[in-house]
């Protein structure tokens, strides 16, 4: 299937992505490519097929709804870039 | 002493003909001395490597030593290390600390092994030569020209050029057979399930797995002991009893049916790897093995299926990196779009950026039967393939990649030519079985590797085969000129 350079561009901010205009046209060129390879399943007949997405077709694994780990905030924010109070900063959300 | 195995190492360290501070120093050293230019590790841990080494000698004093204990071994950096950076090979955590242990590398610790440091590998896991690494590509030991396979490349190199004991690596598509096939080491991904993933940065969940690179197939078996096991924290782990991989080495191979799949050795293969493959295969018949061809008819379908399940998987599983929490932020956001968009599109490399974009099509509203659940249901055919096929075999045999190592720069423009060169290794992570490389021969002056696939679970079989093999050929103890 190919794919344009403004749907490119429009999947590419769903996923927080952005290209910049002198990159898109070779970055719709090699998404397309790939589109084009797995495109190759289309051709594959799957009706009635189930569709597997674990290999030895376990399940989750349920546990008891209680805390199993011990309060690590500050460790755990170490590696944070901005940090205040416990709290993650980011920039104004509203005015 | 950095020439010997595992298991050779660790005798000579029960004997007490070595400490594991002579032995680390003496791999500190090399590192030192080569690795500038191989490019193996991106972290090197020095000081933490001789107080573990200390406490390991002093832990064989008091009698309480197991086989991994004093061993210096280098982790793939995509296993969290607590207080030590992770980076999965990306500037968006180049700046990481990681504050917690993941299961594998802490399971290391508690057998005493030394941590000699993190090892280079492409961008998240994504790649098959090691050249999307943030911290630049890795050379193959045996010809410096020549990519060391990925995304595992780093620490394949580093045990084929000794630099460390043995590594850890992860294989999501390939990543620990392919690059252990392209420098002449050994390899084992096991049974999707059997390596707890808690503390492994994610790829793609459904297909990721770890497991060890190391000089030999017994070595592996002592690694795969300690990486091994049930964990809660994972919640794809799986509840069941880990054999003595060391116990059933010796087994004999009288009798066993080797599957030869008709599409493993068809057009596409290069007639030197062929060679060095049928070669291998002989030498099992020698060993009392049977040969029979099986079929695996959708097999070519792996690499479309692959390349959609495992970017849909990254996609999601790479949205956590928003700039907020940890990793890269970019500088003075405007506003909050404008930091996840700039900090996710500055610390991403291109493989990367490329596959989540794949990804998020393929999930996005109104494509999802088409791509992700198409892809699921072609999952479920290649692995009925490989059961129906294990009806007439008890393992199956080929290659691992298409040709020896391919040349730094001329594949990575091309990102379809570069998936296709997976084209043995996908089907066996979609169908969730163990899968090995084992030394075997060289093609174009660079190593080859055996593929040896397995039924689900059967990595003690794996492991014997691979060592029957090395009590009879002495590939495995080839080494590149530069050691």
């Amino acid at each position: 299937m190919a794919i344009d350079a403004s749907e490119v561009q429009k999947v590419a901010h769903l996923a927080r992505l952005s290209i910049s205009d002198d990159a898109v046209d070779a970055t719709t060129t090699t998404i397309s490519s790939i589109l084009e390879l797995v495109d190759q399943m289309q051709a594959v007949d799957t009706q009635n097929v189930e569709p597997l997405a674990n290999p030895l077709d376990a399940t989750q694994r349920l546990r008891a709804d209680v805390v199993s780990e011990d309060n690590q905030r500050e460790k755990l924010q170490s590696c944070a870039p901005a940090v205040e109070d416990g709290l993650f900063l980011v920039p104004r959300v509203i005015e | 002493m950095y020439q010997k195995t595992i298991a050779e190492q660790s005798q000579a360290l029960a004997s007490g003909e070595i400490s594991s501070v002579e032995l680390t120093q003496s791999y500190l050293d090399r590192i030192k001395q080569l690795d500038g230019d191989i490019n193996s590790f991106i972290t090197v841990t020095e000081e933490l490597a001789l107080s573990q080494a200390k406490a390991a000698d002093e832990r064989r004093a008091s009698g309480n030593a197991d086989a991994m204990t004093g061993i210096p071994v280098a982790h793939k950096d995509l296993f969290c290390t607590d207080g030590v950076k992770t980076s999965c090979g990306s500037k968006m955590l180049d700046n990481f600390i990681a504050p917690y242990e993941s299961t594998v590398t802490s399971k290391f610790k508690d057998a005493g092994a030394v941590m000699l440091g993190k090892t280079n590998m492409d961008e998240f896991a994504m790649g098959s030569s090691n050249e999307n690494s943030h911290y630049g590509p890795v050379k193959n030991p045996w010809d410096k020209a020549a990519i060391p396979g990925g995304s595992s490349g780093g620490s394949a190199a580093a045990v084929a050029a000794r630099l460390a004991a043995g590594a850890t690596g992860t294989d999501t598509g390939g990543s620990i057979r392919q690059p252990a096939s392209h420098c002449g080491i050994t390899g084992i991904k096991p049974t999707y399930g059997r390596v707890s993933r808690y503390g492994m940065i994610a790829y793609a969940s459904s297909l990721d797995q770890a497991g060890p690179m190391t000089r030999t197939a017994e070595d592996a078996a002592i690694m795969l002991n300690t990486m091994a096991g049930f964990d809660e924290r994972d919640s794809t782990c799986l509840n069941r009893e880990v054999p003595d991989y060391t116990a059933t080495l010796n087994d004999s191979l009288e009798g066993l049916t080797i599957g030869l799949p008709t599409e493993y050795f068809a057009s596409g293969l290069d007639s030197d790897v062929e060679q060095q493959i049928r070669n291998a295969i002989a030498e099992y018949e020698k060993l009392g093995a049977k040969v029979k061809e099986v079929s695996l008819p959708n097999a070519k379908l792996c690499i479309p299926a692959y390349y959609v399940i495992a970017p849909a998987e990254a996609s999601s599983n790479l949205s956590r990196f928003d700039g907020v929490r940890f990793g890269y932020r970019c500088e003075d956001p405007k506003d909050l779009m404008d930091l996840y968009i700039r900090s996710r599109s500055e610390g991403f490399g291109e493989e990367v950026k490329r596959r989540i974009i794949v990804g998020t099509y393929a999930l996005s509203a109104g494509f999802y039967d088409a791509y992700y659940r198409k892809a699921q249901q072609i999952r479920r055919l290649i692995r009925d393939d490989f059961l129906n096929a294990f009806k007439e075999c008890d393992v199956i045999m080929g290659p691992n990649a298409p040709t020896s190592a391919f040349d730094i720069g001329s594949l990575n423009n091309d990102p379809v030519a570069m998936y296709l060169s997976d084209i043995y290794t996908l089907s066996v992570n979609l169908a969730g079985l163990p899968g090995m490389s084992i030394p075997a021969g060289m093609a174009n002056n660079r190593p080859v590797g055996l593929q040896v696939i397995g039924q689900h679970f059967d990595e003690a079989r794996l492991l014997n085969i691979g060592h029957r093999f090395q009590q009879a050929t002495d590939w495995h103890t080839l080494t590149p000129a530069l050691v």
